[in-house]
C-alpha cells in the first residue's frame, strides 16, 4: 500500500526566519491524521507549501507517488487534492447551490463543454445531494453570505468535497463553529472518510474533536514535528504536554 | 416569484418591440443617436465581462474599438464584405486581448490600468502614425454600409436595425457565456482568486480569457462604427473613449448584465437630453457620476439590487418570526 | 555633441517638473491609496486660476498668491473632503474612477469658463539667454531646473529631516500604528494633500509658459506624471523624482532621435517593459502580495 500523501524534509523560511524546519511525514490511504500545535508553529504554513500556494525553500512532497512540489493549486486539485482555509472562504455573492457547482465544474469535461455545455455542468444532482448531506437543503437558494457562520463553515467544507478529492486538507474545520454543528461536522466528515475512502489531514484547535475524529495525531513546535502517534499516545507524550497541553 | 417573472418577460417583451417600432418615424440623426447606444453597449458589454466578471481593469476597450473600426473601414473600402471583416476583427481583437492579459498574471490593479492605458495610447499614435495603412489624420471616408441577404442598408432605419440586431446576437451570446461554468469561474476569478486557484479553476486561462473575449467585442462594436458613421479618423479612439466605456459600465453598474445597456444609454443620450445645457453638459455629467459613484459605487442597477435584497432580507425575517412564533404556540 | 548636451538641460528641467507632479501623485497613494488620474488636469488648473484673477485686474505676483491659495482650497481641501474621504471606504478602484470623473469634469469646466484656445501665460523666470561653459543655454530651461530641485530639496528636507516629515512618513506606512504613538493621522494625511495641492499648483507656475494655458494640457502632464511615478517607484519619493527627471529627459532625447511621430511612444514602451519586469520600479521596494 502506497502512502496518499508523502511528505520528506519540507522547509520555508521568510526572511531568513525558518517557518517550516524540515518536515516529513506521510499519510495513508483512508487515515484521517490530525495536526496540533500552538499558535505560529508552522501548521498553516505547512498546508501552504504542499498545496503549491507557496513554494517550499526546500524538501519535496508527493501525491500518489507521484512529485508534485512546485504545481500549481489548480493542477494538484485536477489530482483529486482539496482543501479549506483557516478563514471563511465562500463566495458570498453566489448561492449555496452554486457555490457547490462552481467547486466541482473543473473537474467536469473541458474547456469548451465548459463553455457549450450546460450552465450546471451537469452538477446540480451532485450539489444537492452534497446540500442534503450537510443538511443545508433550506438553504440551497440562499445566497452563501446571508448564511450563520456555522453554515458558511459546513458550506466550505462541502465545496472542498465537490470534486470527489482523494486527498483533503482542512485547516481549522471547526473553528468559531457551535456546538451543535460541530456534532454535524464530525459525524459528516468520519462518514464521507468511511463510504468515499477519502483521505483527510486536518488542522485543529479544537482537541476534543482532533482526537475523537483522527486515527492519528501529528504535533508541530517552532516549525519541526515534536511528536506522532495514535491520539492517546501523542496526549500521554511528556513532550507534547510541555509544548502544548501543558497550558 | 412567478408573477414577477411574467412582469420581467413582459416588460423585457414591450423594451424590445419598443426598439423596433418607435424609432421607425426617428429623423435621421435620431436613428443615428439610437445605433450609437446599440454600438457603445456592444463594447460596454465586452468592457463589463472582463471589468465587472473577472474583475480585471482595462483602460484600453476604446483602442479595440479603434482596431475593429480601421478593420471594417480598409476592408469595406477595398470591397471586402464587411462580415469578412467582423471575422477579421474579432480574430484580431482576441489575440491582442490576449496577449494584453498576460500583465495581468503578474500585476494587479492599478499598475494593470497604466499597462492598458500604455497600450491604449500606442494604438492611438499608430493610428495617427501609420498613414500607409490608415491614412492617418485624413482618416478613411466614404465607408460603404454592408447589403445584409441582399437588402442594403445604406438608409438610417436599416442601418439601425443591423446595429440592434447586432446588439441582440451579442447580448444573447453574453448572456449564455455568463451563465455557463466560465461565468462562474470569472465571478470566483474576481471575488477571491486563491479559493478559486485551490477549487481547480485556472485562474491563468479564465483571466486572459476574459480579456480576449471583452476585447473581441470591443472589435465587433468597432466593425459596426465603421459603417455607422461612414468615417474613421483617428481623434475618437483617443484615450478618452476607454475611460468613456469604463464610466458606462460604472455608471450603469459593472457585474450586472444590464448595466452596459444603462450606462450606454446615460453616456450617449444624455448629452442629446442636456443640450440645453450648452457646452456644460459634460461637466454636469462628471459631476453626476462622482456623486453617484459616493453614493453606490456598484452603479445604478447597484442601488437597485441593494434595495431588492434589502426587502428580500425582510420578508425572511418576517417569515422566521411566524415561524417562530408558530412553534412556541404548538408545544 | 554639444546638441546633445541643450538636450539633456531642456530635459532635465521638463523632467524636474514631472518630478514635481510625480512626487505629490506618490504622496497621494502613499498615505490615502488614492491613484489621483486628475493629477494633470490639477496642474493644468492653478494656471487658470491665476489667468482669471489677472484678468479681474490684481498684478502677477498676487495672483500667483490667490492662485496657490485656491489651489490648497480647491485641489487640497476641497479634493479630499469632497472625493476622497467619501470614496475611500468603497476601495481603491472606485475612488480612482470618481478621479477620471473628476479629470474630465476640470478640463470641461476650464473650456467653458476660459477657453477653448490656448492662452499665452507670463513666465515667472525672465527670458533671455545664458553662457555658462561657454554655451548659450536658455534661462527659461535653468531657471525651471533651478527653482524645481529647490522645490524637491525642501520637500524631502521636510519629510526626513523635521519632525512633522517623520509624523507623515509614520502615518503613509502604518497608520495603526502612528495613531498609537500619538501621531495626528487625520492631520497629516490633510497636510500631503495641502502638499499635493501646492506641488501641482507650482509644476503649473512653471510649465504653463512653455506650453501655455490650454484646457487639455493635463492629459500630456498627467500621463507623464503617472509613468514617472511607476517608472521610478510607485511608493518611493525619491523614486518619483528620478522617474520624473528620466522621463523628462527620454522625452527630449526620441524626440531628436527616434521619430517626432513615435516620441510620446517611447515612455509608454519604458513603462510597459517596468511594470512586467520590475514592478516596484527602479527604487521602489516590493509591495506585499496578500495570499
Amino acid at each position: 500500500m502506497t502512502a496518499v500523501l508523502e511528505v520528506t524534509n519540507i522547509r520555508k523560511s521568510f526572511g531568513g526566519i525558518a517557518a517550516v524546519n524540515g518536515v516529513s511525514f506521510d499519510v495513508q490511504e483512508g487515515e484521517i491524521l490530525g495536526l496540533i500545535g500552538p499558535n505560529g508553529c508552522g501548521k498553516s504554513t505547512l498546508f501552504n507549501c504542499i498545496l503549491g500556494q507557496l513554494s517550499p525553500s526546500a524538501g519535496e512532497v508527493k501525491v500518489d507517488g507521484k512529485v508534485v512540489t512546485g504545481m500549481r493549486p489548480s493542477e494538484l486539485n485536477g489530482l483529486g487534492v482539496s482543501r479549506t482555509f483557516q478563514l471563511l472562504q465562500v463566495f458570498p455573492k453566489l448561492s449555496v447551490r452554486e457555490n457547490l457547482i462552481l467547486a466541482g465544474q473543473e473537474h467536469q469535461g473541458n474547456m469548451l463543454s465548459r463553455l457549450l455545455g450546460p450552465s450546471d455542468a451537469g452538477l446540480t444532482e451532485a450539489a444537492n445531494q452534497m446540500i442534503g448531506f450537510f443538511k443545508l437543503d433550506h438553504l440551497a437558494n440562499e445566497p452563501a453570505g446571508g448564511l450563520s457562520y456555522g453554515q458558511q463553515k459546513l458550506l466550505d467544507a462541502a465545496m472542498a468535497f465537490m470534486g470527489g478529492p482523494r486527498l483533503v486538507l482542512l485547516d481549522e474545520p471547526a473553528g468559531g463553529v457551535n456546538l451543535t454543528m460541530l456534532a454535524d461536522l464530525k459525524d459528516r466528515l468520519r462518514a464521507i472518510n468511511q463510504e468515499k475512502r477519502a483521505t483527510f489531514v486536518v488542522i485543529e484547535h479544537n482537541m476534543e474533536f482532533v482526537m475523537s475524529l483522527c486515527t492519528r495525531v501529528m504535533v508541530m513546535a517552532e516549525g519541526k514535528v515534536l511528536a506522532m502517534g495514535r491520539p492517546d499516545e501523542v496526549r500521554a507524550n511528556p513532550a507534547v504536554i510541555e509544548a502544548y497541553l501543558g497550558h | 416569484m412567478t408573477a414577477a417573472k411574467t412582469l420581467k418577460i413582459g416588460l423585457g417583451i414591450v423594451v424590445i418591440a419598443a426598439l423596433i417600432i418607435v424609432p421607425m418615424n426617428f429623423n435621421r440623426y435620431g436613428l443615428f443617436i439610437l445605433s450609437q447606444w446599440a454600438v457603445m453597449t456592444i463594447a460596454a458589454m465586452g468592457l463589463n465581462l472582463t471589468l465587472g466578471y473577472a474583475g480585471q481593469v482595462s483602460l484600453a476597450q476604446g483602442a479595440f474599438v479603434g482596431i475593429g473600426a480601421y478593420t471594417a473601414a480598409i476592408m469595406t473600402s477595398n470591397g471586402l464584405p464587411l462580415i469578412g471583416a467582423l471575422g477579421v476583427a474579432i480574430v484580431l481583437c482576441f489575440a491582442i486581448g490576449w496577449i494584453l492579459g498576460y500583465p495581468a498574471l503578474r500585476v494587479q490593479h492599478h499598475y494593470l490600468a497604466f499597462v492598458t492605458l500604455a497600450f491604449s495610447t500606442l494604438a492611438f499614435l499608430v493610428f495617427r502614425n501609420e498613414d500607409w495603412l490608415t491614412k492617418g489624420i485624413y482618416g478613411i471616408s466614404n465607408i460603404p454600409r454592408p447589403e445584409i441577404f441582399g437588402y442594403p442598408t445604406r438608409r438610417p432605419l436599416p442601418f439601425y436595425y443591423v446595429c440592434l440586431g447586432s446588439l441582440a446576437l451579442v447580448s444573447l451570446a453574453v448572456w449564455w457565456l455568463i451563465r455557463s461554468p466560465w461565468g462562474r469561474a470569472f465571478i470566483a476569478l474576481r471575488e477571491n482568486p486563491v479559493r478559486a486557484l485551490s477549487l481547480g479553476i485556472d485562474t491563468r486561462r479564465y483571466t486572459l480569457m476574459a480579456f480576449a473575449i471583452g476585447s473581441a467585442l470591443g472589435g465587433v462594436a468597432g466593425t459596426l462604427y465603421a459603417p455607422l458613421t461612414q468615417y474613421v479618423d483617428p481623434v475618437p479612439f483617443h484615450l478618452s473613449l476607454s475611460l468613456d466605456l469604463l464610466m458606462m459600465v460604472i455608471v450603469g453598474g459593472s457585474g450586472f448584465f444590464f448595466g452596459p445597456f444603462l450606462g450606454a444609454m446615460i453616456a450617449v443620450l444624455l448629452p442629446e437630453w442636456l443640450r440645453f445645457t450648452q457646452g456644460y453638459y459634460l461637466m454636469l455629467y462628471a459631476i453626476a457620476v462622482i456623486g453617484l459613484l459616493i453614493y453606490s459605487p456598484t452603479g445604478i442597477l447597484g442601488i437597485l439590487d441593494r434595495f431588492i435584497s434589502e426587502r428580500r432580507t425582510k420578508a425572511a425575517s418576517a417569515q422566521r418570526a411566524v415561524a417562530k412564533a408558530k412553534l412556541e404556540v404548538t408545544p | 555633441m554639444s546638441n546633445l548636451l541643450d538636450l539633456l538641460i531642456a530635459g532635465l528641467a521638463t523632467g524636474a517638473i514631472y518630478a514635481i507632479v510625480a512626487v505629490g501623485f506618490t504622496l497621494l497613494w502613499q498615505t490615502s491609496q488614492t491613484i489621483n488620474f486628475a493629477q494633470g488636469e490639477f496642474v493644468m488648473l492653478p494656471a487658470f486660476l491665476m489667468l482669471a484673477v489677472m484678468h479681474a485686474g490684481a498684478p502677477f505676483w498676487l495672483a500667483i498668491l490667490i492662485g496657490i491659495a485656491l489651489s490648497l482650497l480647491l485641489l487640497g481641501l476641497g479634493f479630499k473632503m469632497l472625493l476622497v474621504d467619501p470614496m475611500l471606504r468603497h476601495g481603491v478602484l472606485p475612488l480612482a474612477i470618481a478621479t477620471m470623473a473628476l479629470a474630465i469634469g476640470i478640463k470641461e469646466a476650464a473650456k467653458q469658463f476660459w477657453s477653448a484656445e490656448a492662452s499665452p501665460f507670463p513666465s515667472i523666470i525672465p527670458g533671455g539667454d545664458i553662457t555658462i561653459f561657454g554655451r548659450v543655454v536658455a534661462l527659461q530651461s535653468i531657471g525651471v531646473l533651478v527653482l524645481a530641485i529647490l522645490a524637491v530639496l525642501g520637500l524631502t528636507t521636510l519629510l526626513n529631516r523635521t519632525s512633522i516629515g517623520h509624523q507623515m512618513q509614520a502615518a503613509a506606512q502604518n497608520p495603526t500604528v502612528a495613531r498609537i504613538i500619538g501621531v495626528p493621522v487625520e492631520r497629516m494625511i490633510l497636510l500631503t494633500f495641502l502638499i499635493n495641492a501646492f506641488l501641482v499648483a507650482l509644476a503649473s507656475l512653471l510649465i504653463t509658459p512653455i506650453y501655455l494655458a490650454k484646457f487639455s494640457n493635463g492629459e500630456v502632464l498627467g500621463q507623464a506624471a503617472f509613468i514617472a511615478a511607476i517608472v521610478g517607484g510607485f511608493n518611493q519619493v525619491r523614486g518619483a523624482i528620478a522617474g520624473g527627471l528620466l522621463i523628462g529627459v527620454v522625452d527630449n532625447l526620441s524626440a531628436a532621435y527616434v521619430s517626432t511621430q513615435y516620441r510620446a511612444a517611447v515612455p509608454l514602451v519604458l513603462l510597459i517593459a517596468i511594470i512586467l519586469f520590475r514592478p516596484q520600479g527602479m527604487l521602489g521596494r516590493p509591495e506585499e502580495r496578500t495570499v
